[in-house]
């Protein structure tokens, strides 16, 4: 396979280097692949979750270059040059990152498929807003849908760790 | 789901980009934050041969006043809108509208340029550059043009622009010293298109209304201008008696038809008791800044 033309010669695969959770990622990948198949397929990165498909639930939800988006609704090769961090990219050498502490003490969760979207919207949030209201919370999180709780304890949850990471 | 294959082009100048539509022309679609030409392509409801990726051309993402107005290039994310502090005042009906429009998530990435060329119906902007009287900068092989708005959407998802032309600028003109607006929307729940929405914008001169500007979502088959209840208000004082009448007009106006999100007489009236709301935070939030 030659290599694409950096521009005038469209072709239907292109190689990429993505940054994913801090590790540069080089592929050669077709152009249709959407970001969250290159995730989950390509690299095995099974935590983003494919929910409705349709840029509705928002379990897909991974950062990109620091702010939250859908990854069923981009294409891997608009990544290349990027950085993108998925739920696995959460914990560090020190052990859970806060969110993940305070979705566990506050049982933010029951089955976990939206848990991954919900955990990279709210650390995009508090890294913006450290010390968000319920309100702002709420908002920020009406992209992500949520089958099981209610959302109550998600709400706890994102409030927890503002608190956590404001004690840091 | 996955979309058919096609050729992909990064261009980083107008220039370049310009040239690719020009070699594919209506079997290329230009993508910018792609948060409804992508989920088309899923469905196969869009299959172009040749995709021009614009988000790595810089000039379209700038966001400032000119002239008194303002100008908001096509790549312009909802969420800057969102925050912007440029997009209240005079000019909130903008600023109203940016965080009414699909959820967080998708705003980080749909830009205004890529919703007018999209032209949905159900579009929210479309109806708010609409009533501010914005018009669009289309680049081509032989130069610019300006379209305004109102002149943009030829029907569902269809423009004015032609396939080698590119959306590149929205024009906010300005709106004079005291000016005042904003955008109602209701959706069934976060994200949902608008069951129906009502642009408001109305410029103030001598203590009468010098222009009012009045566009409706989901009521059409296209953003539609509520043009008689323009006209009623024009140089009229911003009485009681004035804004019901806007009202009425601007439901007559409308083209509702019944669907899941409720029948057409159901959105008639979202359509008057919007209007009248807004222009009445219009009349008492109209301002100098």
């Amino acid at each position: 396979m030659a290599e694409a033309p950096a521009v005038l010669g469209g072709a239907t695969t292109r190689p990429v280097t993505v940054t994913v959770n801090e590790r540069p990622r080089s592929e050669l990948v077709e152009t249709r692949l959407l970001l969250v198949h290159f995730l989950r397929q390509t690299l095995g990165l099974t935590g983003t979750h494919i929910g409705c498909d349709t840029t509705s639930c928002g379990a897909c939800t991974v950062l990109l270059d620091g702010v939250p988006v859908k990854s069923c609704t981009m294409f891997a090769v608009q990544a290349d040059g990027h950085e993108v961090k998925t739920v696995e990219g959460l914990a560090g050498a020190e052990g859970l990152h806060p969110i993940q502490e305070a979705f566990r003490e506050e049982h933010g969760l029951q089955c976990g498929f939206c848990t991954p979207g919900m955990m990279l919207t709210a650390t995009a949030l508090l890294e913006r807003s450290p010390s968000p209201s319920e309100e702002e919370i709420r908002w920020a999180l009406s992209g992500n849908v949520c089958r099981c709780t209610g959302y109550q304890n998600i709400v706890k949850a994102v409030a927890s760790a503002a608190g956590k990471l404001a004690g840091r | 789901m996955y979309p058919a294959s096609f050729e992909y082009f990064a261009p980083t100048t107008l220039g370049e980009a310009g040239e690719i539509l020009e070699r594919y022309g209506d079997e290329a679609k230009v993508l910018a934050g792609g948060q409804s030409l992508i989920p088309l392509m899923k469905l196969r409801f869009a299959s172009p041969r040749a995709l021009v990726d614009v988000n790595g051309i810089g000039e379209l993402g700038e966001l400032g006043e000119q002239d008194g107005g303002l100008r908001i290039g096509a790549l312009v994310r909802h969420t800057e809108c969102e925050r912007s502090e440029l997009l209240h005042g005079r000019f909130g009906a903008l600023g109203d509208a940016a965080p009414q429009i699909s959820d967080p998530i998708v705003r980080n990435r749909g830009t205004m340029g890529g919703s007018l060329a999209h032209a949905d119906p159900q579009g929210d902007w479309g109806s708010v550059l609409m009533a501010v009287g914005a018009e669009v900068v289309a680049r081509g092989p032989d130069g610019t043009r300006t379209i305004p708005v109102r002149e943009l959407f030829q029907g569902p998802f269809t423009t004015s622009l032609e396939p080698n032309e590119i959306l590149t600028e929205v024009r906010v003109p300005d709106p004079g010293a005291r000016a005042g607006g904003t955008y109602l929307k209701l959706e069934r729940r976060v994200g949902d298109f608008a069951t129906v929405g009502v642009a408001v914008h109305v410029s103030f001169a001598n203590g009468s209304v010098g222009r009012a500007g009045i566009a409706l979502t989901g009521v059409g088959p296209t953003n539609l201008v509520a043009a008689s209840a323009e006209e009623a208000l024009a140089g009229a004082t911003l009485d009681d008696e004035a804004i019901r009448e806007a009202g009425r007009l601007a439901a007559e106006d409308a083209q509702p038809r019944d669907d899941h999100r409720g029948s057409a007489e159901y959105k008639r009236s979202v359509v008057r008791v919007f209007t009248e709301r807004g222009l009445r935070k219009a009349a008492e939030g109209r301002s100098d800044g």
